[in-house]
């Protein structure tokens, strides 16, 4: 209710009647010399009235003209047919006699191409201002400090009047008495953008006064500070985005070789094939629903699952069950299915990469703080990850499928004594993991490339989360997909890519040397 | 009967013998006379497609042969093979690039690539790399100390099975990045090529392709001869208990592990001798050796030929690879579908490979 009346007094203070616009000003930018007109141009900004904007954007078009003496002094706008009043927005016809074009150089064109940027500063639309705050928090004029003060006034956004102050103090660092020029670094200090650092860096320099460096130090200290928090932040948004796409890519593992005991090494090719089946809906949505492309992906989440899900089952039915407590064999004939898969999409496809283009909901992001911006596509993607963790959770734990997986994995030869049915849980379990897959190839879709290839590049990587995490169970591949996320990510911020995952692989190795069951292992007797 | 005839007894019989006297006689003198003695034209001539090809599969056989030692008979699935072959490729191509001297395009002292990221001295990896006894060391020396240690400290925490497995398929996997980088020293993605001579000798003349080819032939006969005397030894019978029940070996009181890194170093190094011959005939290596899927390759090739027999494997590399140029020329897009149902078929049906199934219709026949 406060916000509405508050909105209802701004909007009242801007609609002040079109007169108010400064006669006197307005009449030197038309009949003026070069710096008359110039400090008229400072003069409208330092008013902030939004008429102004009017005026200066004819004096920039070239739609300006003055009336001839014989008429009176009077300034008017010219559009097409339509001729106006520059200051009392009166319409005027027929165009006096001996109107001339207003001049303009390119000296004062530059000044008018601020002035329109700082008046945007009291515009009445929010989105506005903030960008135009934005634009002076980079480098702003001295000359704007009137019109900073007065737009600082009127201000009551909480981000927009943090940035005004900001933009305040460096144009009176610039200027000003030293009391006034402390007070402006002082307030410098909240400050966690990083042209402030290179301005307060500048003052450190260049400035001779010790008190002054002195504040300039302590500000400087600060907004470093705060900089590197804003930094850690990205960094760790980056690790648990890496994390939940580990995560994705692991969490059928997690069951086809944590639980089942299946070494899948088909398990990139089923993500794969999800990617792929979200790119046949896209195009089905795109040819026959253009209305709701929006909306392919709610589509396309099931029919990912379902499309790995069936060729998992079928490879489960043909293939891998013959090899169950055969682990070696069933790592190369899984293998070769991969390369069968593979080239069977390359067949289908072509070998080129196909587009996947985002729903408008996930591109763009938000900033949450200065610097950092979370693309809404991996924030999405972190919901997903976990949504699918849940259900997987729920599936294990309160289905019935869930109880037999349990049972057949703690005692096969028991299980099927009380009557099991394990050929056919193998076949549901094996579906289900690869039905993830397929979940996990739907959420890379949206984030990276989609071709042939996609598989392989994270087969390692979700092997090396499930066999770090400990095989059989679905907290340790949680813990292990964000420590890897994590780790690799702030590896990278300071060694590069590459090696940041060369050290994140002989870790892993050297850590399975030292623990060989993973983070979290399994109590047991068995020797093997 | 000395020892040494004894020992020849225990490898083959007489009719063992007589075969891989007639194998040795074809590479040894009746294939260099035909690709060197008989001119182009003549029907009869062997073209240097053909001795680059078959030295190739010779040194791909030799890899099989190592990996059956420590798959076939010990039990352990190495997904890493490609990375030892890599080694020693890559310690044997250092070499190759001294030697090509100032004839690269850059008429410079150091290598092209080197010129190209503008660098004034040698890396320290490429110490003594003009020096041949250095680099032929370093083909024994870097697969084999890496396996030595990797080795150690898996097998010490009883890393086994397909955790095994996964984990030198990682440890190739990081190392193929690690070569991809152009400042590891070692080419980038490009890796060698463009090599001149070695030892002085041009290298694209018929003459030096089948001495290489000939030395090639001479070290696969002699990792089989020595793989024999392996297997048909008492730590042969230890490997092949190792494999079975390693358990019951280590409560008989044997310690497993000094037997596994023995034999697990064994076959780097042999993978590295393979590397060092394959990459003057081929001429080219690239970090793309070092990639898993050619790691997982050397065991469809073992599988096929027959695991825990010393023939199979180099029966099996032929025909793998032999199929792999066919359809590589003819229909390169079928190929990988006839890969993937290699690895299936045999795992599923052919468990034995076709050494399996030679001997089983010879018990049908018999």
């Amino acid at each position: 209710m406060r916000g509405w009346i508050l909105a209802a007094l701004l909007l009242a203070a801007f609609a002040r009647p079109a007169t108010a616009l400064d006669r006197a000003a307005v009449e030197k930018l038309a009949y003026g010399d070069s710096e008359e007109r110039i400090a008229a141009i400072a003069a409208l900004v330092a008013e902030g009235d939004p008429r102004a904007v009017t005026v200066l954007r004819a004096l920039a078009e070239g739609e300006l003209k003055a009336a001839g003496e014989q008429a009176g002094r009077r300034v008017l706008i010219v559009k097409g047919d339509e001729v106006t009043d520059a200051i009392t927005d009166e319409k005027v016809s027929p165009l006096p006699a001996g109107t001339e074009d207003v001049r303009i150089n390119n000296r004062l064109r530059g000044a008018v191409q601020g002035a329109l940027a700082a008046l945007k500063l009291v515009s009445s639309d929010r989105a506005t201002r903030f960008a135009a705050v934005k634009e002076l928090a980079g480098g702003a004029e001295d000359a704007m400090l009137p019109l900073v003060r007065k737009a600082l006034d009127k201000e009551d956004d909480p981000a927009i009047k943090t940035l005004l102050v900001q933009i305040a103090a460096t144009l009176e660092l610039k200027s000003g008495t030293k009391e006034s020029r402390i007070a402006a670094i002082r307030t410098l200090a909240d400050s966690s953008n990083s042209n402030v650092k290179m301005l307060l860096l500048s003052v450190l320099e260049n400035e001779e006064d010790e008190d002054v460096r002195f504040a300039a130090r302590t500000s400087l200290d600060q907004v470093e500070e705060r900089l590197a928090w804003n930094q850690r932040a990205g960094l760790a948004f980056a690790g648990v985005s890496l994390g939940s796409i580990l995560l994705l890519a692991a969490l059928g593992l997690a069951i086809t070789y944590g639980v089942m005991g299946v070494i899948n090494m088909a398990h990139g090719e089923l993500i794969m094939i999800g990617a792929y089946a979200t790119y046949v809906v896209q195009n089905l949505f795109r040819a026959h629903l253009p209305g709701a492309f929006d909306w392919y992906l709610a589509c396309a989440v099931p029919v990912s699952f379902l499309a790995a899900a069936a060729v998992g089952v079928f490879l489960e039915r043909t293939v891998i069950r013959w090899l169950y407590g055969r682990p070696l064999e069933t790592l190369l004939a899984t293998w070769g299915i991969s390369l069968m898969l593979i080239q069977g999409v390359r067949s289908l496809f072509g070998a080129q990469n196909v587009q996947v283009e985002n729903p408008a909901f996930m591109s763009g992001g938000i900033e949450a703080l200065t610097d950092v911006v979370l693309p809404w596509s991996r924030i999405v993607i972190i919901g997903f990850a976990f949504a699918v963790l849940a259900g997987m959770w729920l599936m294990l734990t309160r289905t019935r499928l869930g109880l037999y997986v349990r049972g057949v994995t703690q005692n096969r030869a028991m299980a099927s004594c009380v009557g099991v049915p394990t050929g056919r849980v193998d076949m549901w379990a094996f579906g289900l993991g690869s039905g993830i897959a397929g979940l996990a190839g739907c959420a890379l879709s949206q984030i990276g490339n989609v071709g042939p290839d996609l598989g392989q590049s994270y087969i390692v990587d979700s092997f090396m989360v499930v066999v770090f995490g400990g095989v059989g169970q679905l907290a340790g591949a949680v813990y292990a997909a964000l420590i890897l996320g994590l780790v690799n990510k702030v590896l990278e911020s300071w060694s590069g890519a590459v090696i940041a995952k060369i050290v994140v692989l002989v870790f892993i190795i050297f850590f399975i040397q030292r623990r060989p069951q993973g983070m979290f292992a399994l109590r047991g007797r068995a020797l093997d | 009967m000395g020892p040494i005839s004894a020992t020849i007894t225990r490898l083959y019989g007489p009719r063992g013998w007589m075969v891989l006297g007639a194998c040795s006689f074809v590479l040894f003198v009746v294939f260099p006379l035909l690709s060197i003695a008989v001119p182009p034209d003549n029907p009869f001539h062997v073209s240097a497609y053909w001795v680059t090809l078959i030295g190739k599969v010779m040194c791909y056989a030799i890899v099989a042969v190592a990996m059956d030692l420590i798959w076939g008979y010990t039990g352990i699935l190495s997904l890493g093979h490609g990375l030892f072959f890599a080694l020693g490729g890559y310690a044997f191509g250092m070499y190759l690039m001294r030697q090509i001297g100032r004839d690269g395009q850059y008429q410079s002292d150091m290598p092209d690539f080197m010129v190209f990221l503008d660098w004034k001295e040698f890396p320290w990896q490429w110490w003594m790399s003009d020096q041949f006894w250095w680099c032929a060391l370093l083909v024994v020396a870097v697969p084999g100390l890496l396996a030595l240690v990797f080795g150690f400290f898996a097998f010490r925490s009883r890393v086994r099975g397909v955790y095994f497995s996964i984990i030198t398929q990682a440890l190739t996997f990081a190392a193929m990045l690690l070569f991809f980088r152009n400042a590891t020293g070692f080419g980038g993605n490009n890796g060698f090529t463009d090599f001149k001579r070695v030892l002085g000798f041009t290298i694209t003349t018929p003459e030096t392709r089948i001495v290489i080819f000939m030395i090639t032939g001479a070290t696969l006969i002699g990792t089989l001869l020595l793989a024999r005397y392996i297997v048909t030894s008492r730590l042969g019978r230890v490997l092949t208990a190792i494999r079975d029940a390693e358990a019951r070996v280590m409560f008989c009181g044997y310690n497993t592990m000094h037997y596994k890194l023995f034999v697990w170093t064994l076959s780097a190094v042999l993978c590295g001798i393979a590397g060092a011959l394959y990459v003057p005939q081929v001429g080219i290596i690239n970090p793309g050796e070092m990639s898993p899927a050619n790691s997982i390759e050397i065991a469809i090739w073992v599988a096929v030929g027959g695991r825990g027999t010393l023939v199979g494997p180099i029966i099996g590399a032929g025909l793998v690879n032999g199929a792999k140029s066919l359809f590589t020329q003819i229909m390169p897009e079928y190929w990988l579908y006839v890969l993937g149902l290699l690895f299936i078929l045999t795992t599923l049906f052919l468990p034995q490979g076709v050494v399996g199934l030679f001997n089983r219709f010879k018990k049908r026949a018999a």
